[in-house]
């Protein structure tokens, strides 16, 4: 090699070098940016934590491809939904919850995890009763679609009956998801009968929250010991003050109490 | 081209019309079309794409590179996967790893398209980055892979955007698509699979033991029209075996040679055909 032609090949390898890092960097940072699931998303059952889910997905379709419903699809080019990668979105096509979960045997990589063999105990989502002003059994009445279409009836979802402040006289049956039983299939978020939807299936980082790990819950406390930690504790009258009628007993106090 | 020296080309041996880039383009669409016979036809051959497929629902084929992205990534694949990847390394470790582009890749026939455009406009220059670019970047996405621990190429490869996207649904893949084209119209001759494409940089690594192999053995009737070169996607490959330098053997033994066959088709003296690797024969 002449002197020439050595530090030409030399300024060609370091461009190639330089010019490939510098992509690698950029795509990784690009990579991690658009990795993030929109809240509309939901991955199909079985689907590893999204982070892993990246790492082990091929973008391949078999499961699409095996899903009876066409409950699936792969995200393309300019979506939110990392590129190629399976979602569905609960208020287009919810997932059927199949007893053999298809999907899940069909994944070649694992991104699918198939130690779930129970579809009950999938964790697709999580519905949430978001917006209570539109809510129809807020509203007072009684439709509770949401709740009878649920494949995991009175479990994942029941209706919660309190008192309805407003007209005084009725109840209120208000749907209530439960975390511990709701597969996050998106059939209750599909079926609400309002233009848009009043209970959401979020991905569940997205739905649930958390409380401090050092939280202890004074009643489940109690269950488990069979009896109060604390001893006895003197039970005081609960008083209420709207029951105060005017000119009564002074302090304008008459719980009922008796001693 | 000059083709004044060389006798009238006939349909087959015509550069536009060779018998090998018609079978080739026929391999390319006949695996797109065993692709999409399912999702149009309800005819389940094949299922998946070229990044996992499942052929008669028992034989799985992976996409190397990916499993190795993923390995890297932190995730051991299932054994369906695994045992497709191997199935695909072993494969073209047999046929040339760049097999895969030259006769599979739905890529090629864009870049394919952009470099023919190319000869016909008669655009020149522009700048190529080196060639060794490509496995570069093919160690940067690994990395890139294991830092993350996420399959990065995917965010941006146009091979599985391209093949996913006839399949699936495009998206706004093609724009990604016509970037390319454009690349190696008017910036770099033969840029993208020549220079950058890491898929191709592997295949390129597992095609250093092909027993499918290209022979000039009738070099000594070559008389330096260079058609070949022109065509060549990896012009870089035919010299050493054609002009004999650095070898006595006429094969092409460079793992970058695609076997596309082209400068079979387009060398107006026959001197090159497909054999086997060990086949060091030459026929004046
Ligand atoms: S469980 Fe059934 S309906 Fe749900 S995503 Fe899987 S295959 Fe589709
Ligand atoms: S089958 Fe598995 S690897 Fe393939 S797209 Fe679905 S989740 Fe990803
Ligand atoms: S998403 Fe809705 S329908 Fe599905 S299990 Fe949960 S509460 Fe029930
Ligand atoms: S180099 Fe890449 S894009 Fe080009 S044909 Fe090969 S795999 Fe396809």
């Amino acid at each position: 090699m002449s002197e020439k032609t050595r530090r030409e090949f030399l300024r060609q390898s370091a461009g190639a070098v330089g010019g490939a890092c510098l992509f690698s960097l950029g795509l990784g940072l690009y990579a991690r940016q658009v990795s993030a699931l929109p809240a509309t998303a939901l991955r199909p059952p079985g689907a590893l934590a999204e982070k892993d889910f990246l790492s082990a997905c091929v973008r391949c379709g078999l499961c699409v491809r095996d899903c009876p419903y066409d409950t699936l699809k792969l995200s393309t080019l300019g979506e939110t939904v990392a590129t190629g990668t399976p979602y569905f979105e609960a208020r287009k096509i919810p997932c059927e919850m199949c007893e053999d979960i298809p999907c899940v045997k069909a994944c070649p990589t694992g991104a699918l995890d198939r130690s779930l063999t129970e579809i009950n105990k999938s964790r697709m989502g999580l519905a949430a009763l978001v917006d209570q002003e539109t809510c129809l059994n807020f509203l007072g009445l009684r439709c509770d679609v949401c709740y009878r279409v649920c494949p995991v009836i009175d479990k994942a979802i029941t209706l919660e009956r309190v008192h309805n402040p407003r007209s005084d006289r009725h109840a209120m049956l208000l749907p209530t998801v439960h975390s511990d039983h709701c597969t996050g299939c998106g059939k209750c978020e599909k079926s609400c009968v309002l233009p848009e939807a009043a209970i959401k299936v979020f991905p569940v980082k997205m739905a649930k929250g958390k409380l401090p790990e050092h939280y202890r819950k004074g009643w489940e406390e109690k269950e488990k010991h069979g009896g109060s930690l604390i001893g006895d504790q003197i039970q005081m009258p609960t008083r209420r003050p709207e029951q105060t009628v005017p000119g009564s007993a002074p302090g304008g106090l008459d719980s009922g109490w008796k001693p | 081209m000059s083709a004044a020296v060389s006798p009238a080309p006939t349909f087959f041996s015509h550069s536009l019309f060779g018998k090998w880039l018609l079978l080739r383009r026929a391999s390319q669409l006949a695996i797109l079309a065993l692709f999409l016979l399912g999702p149009w036809f309800g005819i389940w051959i094949v299922k998946g794409n070229l990044s996992s497929s499942l052929i008669l629902g028992m034989l799985p084929l992976t996409d190397p590179l990916l499993v190795l992205q993923s390995l890297a990534a932190g995730h051991v694949p299932y054994r369906d996967a695994l045992l497709g990847a191997a199935i695909v390394i072993l494969s073209y470790l047999l046929i040339g790893g760049r097999v895969f582009c030259s006769w599979v890749c739905p890529v090629n026939v864009v870049t394919d398209a952009a470099a023919a455009l190319r000869r016909k406009l008669g655009i020149k220059g522009g700048r190529a980055p080196a060639a060794s670019t490509r496995y570069w970047l093919l160690g940067g996405i690994l990395v890139a892979s294991a830092i993350t621990g996420g399959i990065v190429w995917e965010f941006v490869n146009p091979v599985s955007m391209l093949h996913r996207g006839l399949i699936f649904g495009m998206g706004l893949a093609w724009a990604l698509i016509l970037g390319i084209f454009l690349y190696d119209l008017l910036v770099a001759s033969r840029g993208w699979c020549g220079h950058l494409c890491p898929m191709g940089a592997m295949y390129s690594l597992l095609g250093r033991t092909a027993l499918l192999r290209v022979s000039a053995n009738k070099r000594a009737a070559c008389d330096d029209c260079m058609d070949c070169f022109v065509v060549c996607p990896e012009p870089q490959v035919i010299r050493p075996a054609l002009k004999g330098a650095g070898t006595d053997s006429p094969v092409i033994l460079d793992a970058n040679c695609t076997n596309c066959g082209r400068c079979i088709d387009v060398c107006n003296r026959d001197v090159f055909r497909f054999t086997q690797r060990f086949d060091r024969r030459t026929t004046p």
